[in-house]
Order: structure tokens, then sequence, then C-alpha cells
């Protein structure tokens, strides 16, 4: 695409494939850029292939997935295909919607009319003793593994952790016939009542509900040990995890892993959104940041909206409704639809939205993430620069005041990762220490290229879409 | 560490090597996930502590995957980087400190 698209999306998931059906429908032209090398994202990570029969069998993933291929065949039919970028890094975006992106070691600038981001969510990392140790993963990385390369892990191999993703992965393992591993469930005892006010709006979506209890059913019955309210894990072994000790009741437990998959629900993936930087706020519901955005997804700078759990966790239907939503609204802003006619089709997408999300303060409640005062100082906090807690701390006791001062002093967050694993955490720290609310703590400032850039493919970057349209206006 | 479920559906392997050792894996997944088939977990040595560290999100987030490539200098994501035939990947070794007393040029 030699001019600018009209619609740029990043994060080629349910929200972004969603926006692009929608967008080319619509009559606009669509780039839609990704870093995987098939469309689907993290929840319907390498749909197409394993509908095609290569990896894992379908119907262990179970019914959401098979949505999957669906969505995909939908998008790969559609005009907006022709647009599609895989393998590709989105390494820049400002508030004059300069995209920057790289694709096999070729960069380019370009300015696209709107800019659509939809880049999901990721893990959210919680620090324990232990848990930079070889053989230490996410729930979602064994998942993806299963999903894009057919594989299972050996046992043996604990799951630990909290959150309905925990249990999910859990049956597809033992639908694909892998029993011998254990949940270490951290969920908290008490959860359920103080979730129960939740119950009568969760109930607009029993599927969901049914589904849940179903999965954890389906564990059980396997066979596989389950071992509830569990506390103060920790990773041991030399180069490679060797065990897992543990509190559950009023004894201390131990297990043999060579791998203990980690999971503690997901929250927003920022990084773009921080980096232009959009306005974001704290959502105390969901203990993460969100950039803030209006009913059509519209962000605090002209021209770029943001859709799908990247504005708030709300899970895959949401996303794409919300996909939708963004399109109808740069449909409209670029002069192709009235606003009335924008709003008329709006009304039954928004009627799937609301039903989406009719489980959330459930789900939120349930599985809150558990308090950070817990996290000992000796624990590492930033895993690429490994900073403790404890160094953390010790830079908010001298006068540190916000994430910023703590990156400066102790290079917490100046990693290779920038700050994706340890930026929640530092913020939440200094909160805690000085009683605030994390937005008045505030995040790392995070400046371009958000990903690393080889200064090979910085010095042959093409600027010259950009440049034309300068020199035109 | 790893094992693939369906051994019939990998019609198609491909050899790489790491730290100079065959490996035989399926064609088309990432790095990170033939790494992880054949049992080998450790990608890079940390700068400060020098600790191993091996995949941990695989979802281009974390960056505990990297590992070199061929003769590249700089340092991909095993997760997002899919083998080729005669791949050569290597551990990001940890950086020689600059002895007390060298001049920076």
């Amino acid at each position: 695409m030699t001019s600018a698209p009209d619609l740029a999306i990043v994060g080629a998931g349910p929200a972004g494939l969603a926006a692009a059906i929608e967008g080319a429908r619509l009559g606009l032209a669509v780039a839609l850029y990704d870093e995987q090398p098939e469309p689907g994202g993290q929840i319907f990570r390498a749909a197409e292939s394993v509908a095609a029969g290569k990896g894992a069998p379908l119907a262990a993933f179970g019914a959401d997935y098979a949505e999957g291929p669906q969505l995909v065949a939908r998008f790969r039919a559609s005009p907006a295909a022709a647009g599609y970028m895989p393998r590709t890094t989105i390494w820049l975006l400002d508030r004059q919607r300069t995209l920057g992106h790289v694709q096999d070691g070729k960069a380019r600038m370009l300015r696209p009319k709107r800019v659509l981001i939809a880049t999901g969510a990721q893990e959210r990392p919680v620090p324990l003793p232990g848990w930079t140790t070889p053989g230490v993963m996410t729930v979602g990385a064994a998942q993806g593994l299963m999903k894009s390369a057919g594989q299972v892990p050996e046992p043996p191999f604990a799951l630990c952790g909290s959150g309905p993703l925990l249990y999910q992965f859990a049956a597809q393992l033992v639908a694909a016939g892998e029993r011998r591993f254990t949940v270490l469930d951290t969920t908290p005892k008490g959860r359920w009542a103080r979730a129960l006010p939740f119950l009568p709006g969760a109930l607009r979506d029993t599927d969901l509900l049914l589904k849940g209890l179903g999965l954890m059913q389906k564990v059980r019955m396997a066979g596989v040990p389950v071992l509830r309210h569990v506390r103060d894990v920790a990773v041991h072994g030399n180069g490679r995890v060797e065990h897992v000790t543990f509190r559950h009741g009023n004894h201390l437990g131990e297990l043999p892993v060579q791998l203990l998959l980690l999971h503690q629900g997901v929250v927003p993936n920022v990084s773009l959104s921080l980096s232009v930087p959009l306005r974001h706020v704290w959502d105390a519901a969901q203990r993460c940041f969100r950039p803030a955005l209006d009913a059509w997804g519209n962000s605090d700078v002209a021209g770029i909206a943001v859709a799908g759990d990247g504005g708030g966790i709300g899970g895959w239907q949401a996303a794409t409704a919300q996909g939708e939503l963004a399109a109808l609204e740069a449909a409209h802003a670029l002069g192709r639809i009235e606003r009335a006619e924008r709003d008329r089709q709006a009304a039954p997408i928004r009627a799937r939205l609301k039903t989406a999300l009719a489980a959330r303060g459930l789900i939120d409640t349930l599985y809150a993430p558990p308090p950070l005062a817990a996290l000992a100082d000796a624990t590492i906090v930033c895993r690429c620069e490994e900073v403790t807690a404890g160094q953390v701390r010790a830079a908010i006791a001298m006068g540190d005041t916000n994430p910023n001062a703590v990156k400066s002093r102790t290079r917490a967050g100046m990693g290779p990762c920038q700050g994706r694993m340890c930026g929640l955490t530092v913020s939440e720290l200094v909160a805690h220490a000085r009683g605030l609310p994390p937005d008045a703590a505030g995040t790392y400032r995070l400046r371009p290229p958000i990903k690393p850039l080889p200064v090979a493919v910085l010095a042959d970057l093409d600027t010259s879409a950009v440049e034309e349209e300068e020199d035109a206006t | 560490m790893f094992r693939t479920l369906r051994p019939a559906a990998q019609a198609e392997a491909v050899t790489i090597t790491y730290e100079g050792r065959p490996l035989s894996v399926p064609q088309g997944i990432s790095i990170a996930a033939a790494l992880l088939g054949a049992g080998e977990m450790v990608c890079k040595s940390m700068p400060t502590s020098g600790a191993d560290r091996a995949p941990y999100c695989l979802m281009g987030a974390c960056f505990d995957c990297q590992v070199l490539v061929d003769e590249q200098p700089t340092p991909v994501q095993a997760c997002l980087t899919p083998v080729r035939p005669g791949l050569a990947v290597r551990r990001v070794p940890r950086p020689t400190p600059v002895p007390e007393g060298v001049a920076h040029d």
C-alpha cells in the first residue's frame, strides 16, 4: 500500500479482525498489522492451522475457540485481507498518527487517517520468589504452544494461580489426554461471598457461568489434583525449576516439577497507547491502567481509538463488538456514513456488547490479584534488569515519588521489555507507599521505539510516505 | 519439556542448530517452540547476574526468549521468529564487563 490507509489497525485479534471486516464493508481502505504469522490474536492463535488439522485437535480447545476459524475465514474473504501485514511489529505511534512498522527487517513510517489500537491483553505479571527461573512460564504461553505448535507440557508440571484461564487450560490438557499434573489454585477463601452481589448481573450470561463451572468439574472428574486456597508459592531450583513450595491450609506443601505455569488474569496491553501518550485511567475493579475512551472507543487524541481488551478487559465477544463500533465511528468521521446511520447500525452491536460484559463484575471480584503488601523484598520485580521489590521500596523511601524516578534510580523498566513486565507492579508499589491511588502515582513514560529496533534497520527507514504528505501541506 | 501431540502430523521437519548441535524440528513453528520441544530452554544469560533465562510469556512481551541467529549482531525474539532450514541459534551471552580503568572510545 503506497497511499496512507483510511484505517490502520494494530493487532489481528478479535477486535482488530472485526474492525477490519466492518471497516472494509463500509468502504474504508484498511491496513491490519500483527506480530504473529497467522491472524487470530492470542485467544484464536493459529486458528487456521488448528482447523486445518495441523497441531492439536480442534475439539480439545472447546466451543469458544471453534469460533476462531470462522472469524478468520470471514476476514480472509473480506477486502480487508488485502491490507493484512503479518509478522509486523509497530514500534512508533505519535499524536500526529505517525505510525512506524517493521516487517522482515524493513522499517517504514506512514500517517493513516485513523488508527485503531487493538493490541489486546497480556497476562498480569505477578512477581513471586524464583519466577525468573528457567521452567517458569505463563499458562498463556503453554496454551499458545498447544495452539501454534501442537505441544503439551511433559510431567511433572503444575498450573498455579487464579482466573478462568487456569481451568480452561487444565480442561484443554485433559481433553488432549494429559492428566498427570497438579492445579495450585491461589484464589483466596471467601471470594464467592464477596462476588455474590454480582451474580444477578452475571446471570444475563448464564452460558459463560455454566461453562466456567463445567471446566472445573471436568478437571476434577479426570482425577487431576486441585489444591485450593494455596498461598506463599515459591520456586526453587539451580538454573532450572526443580520444585515448588507453598502453603495449603495449615501445612507446607512441596511438589517436584520441571515446569511451573503461572496465571493471574489478564490486563490491557498498554505499551503502544501509553507511548503516544493517550490519557490513561486506573481501573480499580480490574486493578490495571486502561486508556480513557468514549462509547466509540475514541481516545483523547484525535483520530486514535482503542478496541478490545487493550481498552479494558472484556473478553473476545466484547472485543468484536468494540471493533465493529470503532469501524462505524471511523466511517462516520471520514464522511462515509451519516451520524444517524452510524447510530442505527450500532444499536444491535451495543446490545451484544452489554451481554458480553454482563459477567465482568463477578469475574473481576472472584479473581482479583493478591495484594502487593505480600510481595517480599527479595523478590525480583523487573525481570530484565533484575531489580527487587526491596530496591524499588528503597528508592521510594529515598524520595522517588513516581515510577519514572524509580526507573532512573534503579533501572527498573529500562530493559528490552520496556516495563511490560514490571510497570504495573512499580506503579502499585509507589501508590501503596504514598497512600495514593495508582493513577495519582502514574505510569512509566514510554518512548519510541517501543520495541528494540536494530540501528541498521533504523538507518534504512523509509519515511517517504510521511514526507510526501508534509510537502503537500 | 514439551511433547508434540500428533507426531504423525509433523510431515515436514527442518534441521536447525542450537549452540552448534543439530536439532530436527517441525517446520512452521517458532524458534522458542522448537527449542522447548527439543528439551532446550536457555536463551540468554542476564547482564546483571549472569543467570540463565528461558521463554516466559511466548507472546512477544517479556523478551526473555531473545536469542542470536546466524551471524546477525542483534538478538531476535525466539517466540516471534519462525524456524527455517539451517538456522543457527545461539544463546545471548552475558556481556563482558568493561574492566576498570579502560577508557571508552
